[in-house]
């Protein structure tokens, strides 16, 4: 016999239960006959107040309620790549077969297929010492990714039988027997508390960056594999075209994707693009090595709520097995928002803004389960989990309290503005006010693998933005010809800076990637014509002559270069090189 | 037969609460009858052990404590559908209000309707002609798309909201096409325009027509949208129709919503609007879109007022949040006459990129309308220098930017209220405009397409100059 209360209150996803004698805080409750899943989020006495994971229109006083036992877990076992989950890891997929095209109460069906059958391949055999964390065994779950079976958390002993074969994720593929002598069956599923964090053995300093093929991100404001992003702007600024690409493009093995109250089409954007688009490196699907969750804004808000967690969850079960995962939230603040309407609801003391005052614990909980570790086991592996989150402040308003909360945590800060969006800057990413605290984290890494003067190259550009900024204040006080030709070269290099290397078109089928070298080359190309056009200035060529240089124009279109031709790019530094002498030869 | 209770213990504004109820569900439909046989409807906000709050969409007026009766109902609120419904006005609450006969449902939904299944929706890339060029050149509206007009007191959000109703067509298809008009809040006069446009172009036997206007209760304003997006819905995935939904002004339903949450003394979030403002509105704009193996979809147009023109409002700022982009109207450019005063520069179709280019616009649609933008954007940079420095600052090139600009306003962005441009012609003026810059400057337009378009229009120029 199920232990049972009985509902005494029901107020929008908030229902409060009487006689939840052996309720437990975060445990899963079933409200009603319906068997709608819910999760504890307050007691007192035997009143239990639950949040409700789904619409609770037609519930009422009297109805029961069914406790489980057990806290808001997700299945982790092969299957999870190309699934797309709502907030509580219930399939898509499969409830549109069961229920049809809309969402109806209720509906159960398990994160991982019952019936799927994989092909298990072990890598340890009988009489092997194992520790929680071992890798056993393996499946090929995509083209891309080899999932790899790990000894679930708290168990150790020795291997007793282990076979190969196919199984489906709950049958047993190994024995381990423990000190005790006690022998226990380890199936490819495990289960794991979406509110806990998973346990590894050394949290280590992150020094390799994230590669996105994004130019601004990647050379102005990189982030590095185990780090944390965040991405504020308002509406219309592209927060959702910036995650979308970071997720298409990362050189990361796995991508969780969390669409967390947003737009329906959006995730359908991604269900369609992503089958299709080819992985830069690997040549193969992009949709073969993502996961996602797509709880959109329509859905019930306690999901919404809960679909973070599960993501970041799903985030670190791959990061156990020794991957470069990256997860994109997309956007935070509903999540935030999610959390204000239950508080509100529990008539909590509010904190800033009506949000609760423990909302600033909660995001910065979230981003620091994020990291590159030593996984669990005893082999020693690295893993890395990167966290990109969205912000929507309100207005975009910077003041608002999701992104002060999240500023205080992430190292790097992606600051959209809609003034560039409407000058259809994408992306919107302003230069001057961004920042990434793992340049110098990272600065080894670009010179030993890309090239020894990037950063300096790096450094050059900004300074030359911020200058260009200071310089549009007087030109808008007293005109541009009151520049001195000097400060007139610094503008004009700075727009070509904007125009033909920050700004990037994630829709034309060359420039939405562009790898590192050709970043560099880019960059390279105009500073050294700002160089050589400062020579010229110095030399006595006027300005005008030199700001109407034909190479400009071929610079300006050299970004749509393939990436296997960039040997092109050699070609116009000599362009550069033969145009400048032609104004020496004609000055003498 | 429904039990009735005479438990009333409290009305406070728009709010009844009813002690000593047994069975009462979240969400339940409520009749209330007043000492005068009058019945009013409500629905459960609440339910606290045996006592029940309900709010009443048509007021507290005349109800009192001891002899109004309180029915619960079993189920929540329902439209009754049928292919009937085609043509007919109803009033906020769904009845008909046009002396026509009463509907005889072939179903009742209930209006909260269910959210659609992401992974059943299908990606809305079909190509909506308005023939309106600010919108079908630079934020190109498709099907399944919510497009909201953001617009202010004073500005005509309604010609322009009727007018692409009136237009609206997929190119090259004759297929079933509706039109769902919701008003909240509004005035006679404003409603009987579109009553009468409708009416003028024979649309109106294809629309349906739910009013709430000014005069009407205020609280009936939150179900009201609800009710007009369960007859789309049916219109749409059960009658196979393309339907077009209006729903104005969304300003208002946010004021009744806030309304409500003071009445329940909850705590506000910005500017006295509820924290759930935002969930609230995604479960009425997110009801737009296509579904996989359906032929039918919904297109919704949201037209909401700004509170001072400021887009930063909590209502704007949230239908922009949810909306798949936004048409904002501009109070300066409609004082200089240009019609309609469409302001492209914050306006945006989030879903425009797959719906333009080959096979559904034209192969340069999406060039031109980048280079048209930073084009228009830079000249009117240059015509705020201007205004600072005098327009002897400007160099030379510019001086070319200072004048698209303005051409560009009189020319592409303004046009007649019953003026149809197919998008050639939208994107043929386009290239018309361009032409002025030297080709250096047209840098977002592939060479491809330079070749092949500008010469046609250059020549025109040469003749021109020439004659």
């Amino acid at each position: 016999m199920m232990d049972q209360g009985i509902i005494v209150k029901v107020s929008g996803p908030l229902v409060v239960a009487d006689k939840m004698k052996n309720a437990r805080m975060y445990d899963v409750v079933r409200v009603s006959e319906q068997r709608l899943v819910g999760e504890i989020i307050e007691i007192h006495g035997d009143l239990a107040s639950i949040q409700v994971y789904e619409e609770t229109g037609g519930i009422g006083p009297g109805e029961p309620v069914y406790l489980t036992g057990q806290p808001l877990s997700v299945e982790l076992g092969p299957g999870l790549i190309e699934s797309i989950y709502d907030g509580i890891q219930r399939p898509l997929d499969v409830i549109q077969k069961k229920v049809g095209d809309f969402l109806l109460r209720g509906v159960d069906a398990p994160g991982l297929s019952r019936e799927k059958k994989w092909p298990f391949k072990p890598l340890k055999k009988p009489g092997d010492k194992v520790m929680s964390g071992d890798i056993i065994g393996e499946v090929p779950e995509t083209e891309l990714v080899m999932h790899r079976i790990m000894i679930p958390p708290g168990v150790q002993g020795e291997i007793v039988s282990i076979e190969e074969g196919e199984f489906t994720v709950e049958e047993p593929v190994c024995q381990v027997k423990d000190a005790e002598g006690n022998t226990r069956d380890i199936s490819m599923m495990q289960r794991w508390p979406v509110r806990i964090p998973r346990p590894y053995v050394k949290k280590l300093a992150p020094l390799e960056p994230l590669i996105t093929g994004q130019r601004v991100v990647d050379t102005f404001f990189p982030v590095a594999k185990g780090g944390t992003a965040c991405v504020p702007g308002p509406f219309g600024s592209g927060k959702t075209v910036i995650q979308h690409q970071l997720a298409k493009w990362s050189d990361a093995d796995i991508i969780i994707y969390v669409g967390c109250g947003e737009r329906g089409n959006e995730m359908t954007d991604v269900l369609m693009e992503f089958p299709e688009l080819l992985d830069p490196r690997s040549g193969k699907p992009l949709m073969k090595r993502t996961v996602l969750i797509a709880n959109t804004s329509n859905m019930p808000v306690a999901a919404r709520e809960a679909s973070v967690y599960t993501g970041i969850t799903l985030g670190e079960y791959f990061r156990d097995m020794g991957f470069k995962v990256a997860l994109m939230a997309d956007s935070t603040s509903r999540w935030a928002e999610a959390m204000r309407e239950i508080s509100g609801r529990l008539e909590e003391m509010p904190g800033e803004e009506g949000y609760p005052a423990y909302l600033g614990t909660r995001i910065a909980e979230f981003y620091e389960r994020s990291g590159r570790v030593i996984c669990a086991g005893s082999d020693g592996r690295e893993g890395s989990l990167t966290t990109i989150g969205a912000v929507s402040p309100p207005g975009g308003d910077l003041s608002d309290p999701v992104v002060q909360a999240t500023l205080r945590v992430v190292k790097v800060f992606w600051s959209l503005e809609d003034k560039l969006a409407y000058q259809r800057h994408f992306p919107a990413i302003s230069w001057l006010n961004s920042y990434s605290l793992y340049t110098e984290n990272l600065d080894d890494y670009f010179r030993n693998e890309v090239h020894e003067d990037f950063a300096a190259l790096r450094q050059k550009a900004i300074r030359l933005l911020q200058q260009e900024a200071e310089l549009s204040e007087i030109v808008k006080l007293v005109g541009i010809d009151a520049l001195s030709p000097s400060d007139r070269l610094i503008l004009e290099t700075s727009r070509s800076l904007r125009e033909d290397f920050l700004h990037q078109n994630a829709f034309h089928e060359i420039d939405t990637y562009c790898s590192l070298e050709k970043c560099y080359r880019l960059l390279k190309l105009i500073l050294t014509l700002h160089d050589k056009s400062e020579q010229l200035l110095h030399e006595g060529i006027p300005f005008k002559e030199i700001q109407a240089m034909k190479v400009r124009e071929t610079i300006a279109r050299a970004r749509y270069v393939d990436e296997h031709e960039l040997d092109k790019m050699d070609e116009i530094h000599r362009e550069i090189e033969e145009e400048s002498q032609k104004f020496i030869d004609e000055g003498e | 037969m429904l039990k009735e209770y005479q438990t009333i213990r409290e009305i406070s504004g728009p709010l009844v609460l009813v002690e000593e109820v047994e069975g009462a569900k979240y969400e339940e439909l409520v009749q209330v009858q007043l000492p005068s046989m009058e019945t009013r409807t409500g629905r459960v906000l609440e339910v606290d052990h045996d006592k029940a709050l309900i709010q009443l969409f048509e007021g507290t007026t005349g109800v009192d404590i001891h002899k109004s009766k309180v029915r619960f109902l079993g189920r929540g609120i329902q439209l009754g559908v049928s292919p009937d419904i085609l043509g007919r006005v109803f009033d906020g609450l769904g009845r008909p209000i046009d002396d026509g006969p009463e509907i005889l449902p072939d179903k009742k939904l209930d209006i909260n309707g269910s959210p659609i299944n992401p992974y059943a929706r299908d990606y809305p890339e079909e190509f909506i002609q308005t023939g309106i060029s600010a919108i079908d050149g630079l934020n190109t509206l498709v099907r399944g798309q919510k497009l909201p007009i953001f617009s202010a007191s004073g500005l005509p959000h309604n010609r322009l909201a009727a007018q692409i109703a009136r237009q609206a067509k997929v190119l090259g298809e004759g297929e079933k096409f509706a039109v769902v008009f919701a008003a909240m809040g509004i005035t006679f006069e404003e409603a009987n325009y579109f009553v009468e446009e409708f009416r003028k172009t024979g649309a109106i036997d294809r629309a349906i027509l739910f009013l709430n206007l000014a005069s009407d209760p205020a609280l009936e304003r939150v179900a009201t949208p609800r009710m007009a997006l369960t007859a789309a819905e049916y219109l749409a995935f059960d009658l196979e129709m393309h339907v077009l939904i209006i729903l104005t002004d969304m300003t208002n339903y946010c004021e009744a919503l806030r309304e409500i949450s003071a009445a329940r003394k909850e705590i506000p979030g910005r500017r006295g609007y509820p924290g759930y403002l935002y969930t609230d509105l995604s479960t009425i704009y997110e009801r737009a879109g296509k579904i996989k193996g359906k032929k039918g979809s919904i297109t919704q147009i949201p037209v909401l007022t700004m509170p001072e023109d400021d887009k930063t409002h909590p209502i704007p700022d949230l239908t922009g949040y949810i909306t798949e982009g936004q048409i904002i109207l501009s109070r300066v450019l409609h004082k200089k006459n240009i019609s309609p005063p469409i302001d492209v520069l914050p306006s945006l179709s989030r879903l425009k990129d797959k719906g333009i280019g080959v096979g559904k616009t034209r192969e340069d649609h999406a060039d031109t309308f980048n280079q048209l933008f930073a084009a228009y954007a830079r000249g009117k940079e240059a015509q705020e220098l201007a205004v600072i420095l005098g327009e002897a600052a400007l160099t030379e090139l510019d001086k070319l930017y200072f004048d698209f600009a303005d051409t560009f306003e009189r020319r592409y962005v303004s046009q007649g209220e019953y003026e149809d441009r197919s998008i050639e012609e939208t994107l043929d003026l386009g290239w018309e405009l361009l032409k002025v810059f030297p080709e250096a400057e047209l840098k977002r337009i592939r060479p491809e397409w330079l070749e092949k378009y500008l010469p046609r229009f250059k020549k025109d120029r040469e003749e021109e100059e020439a004659a």
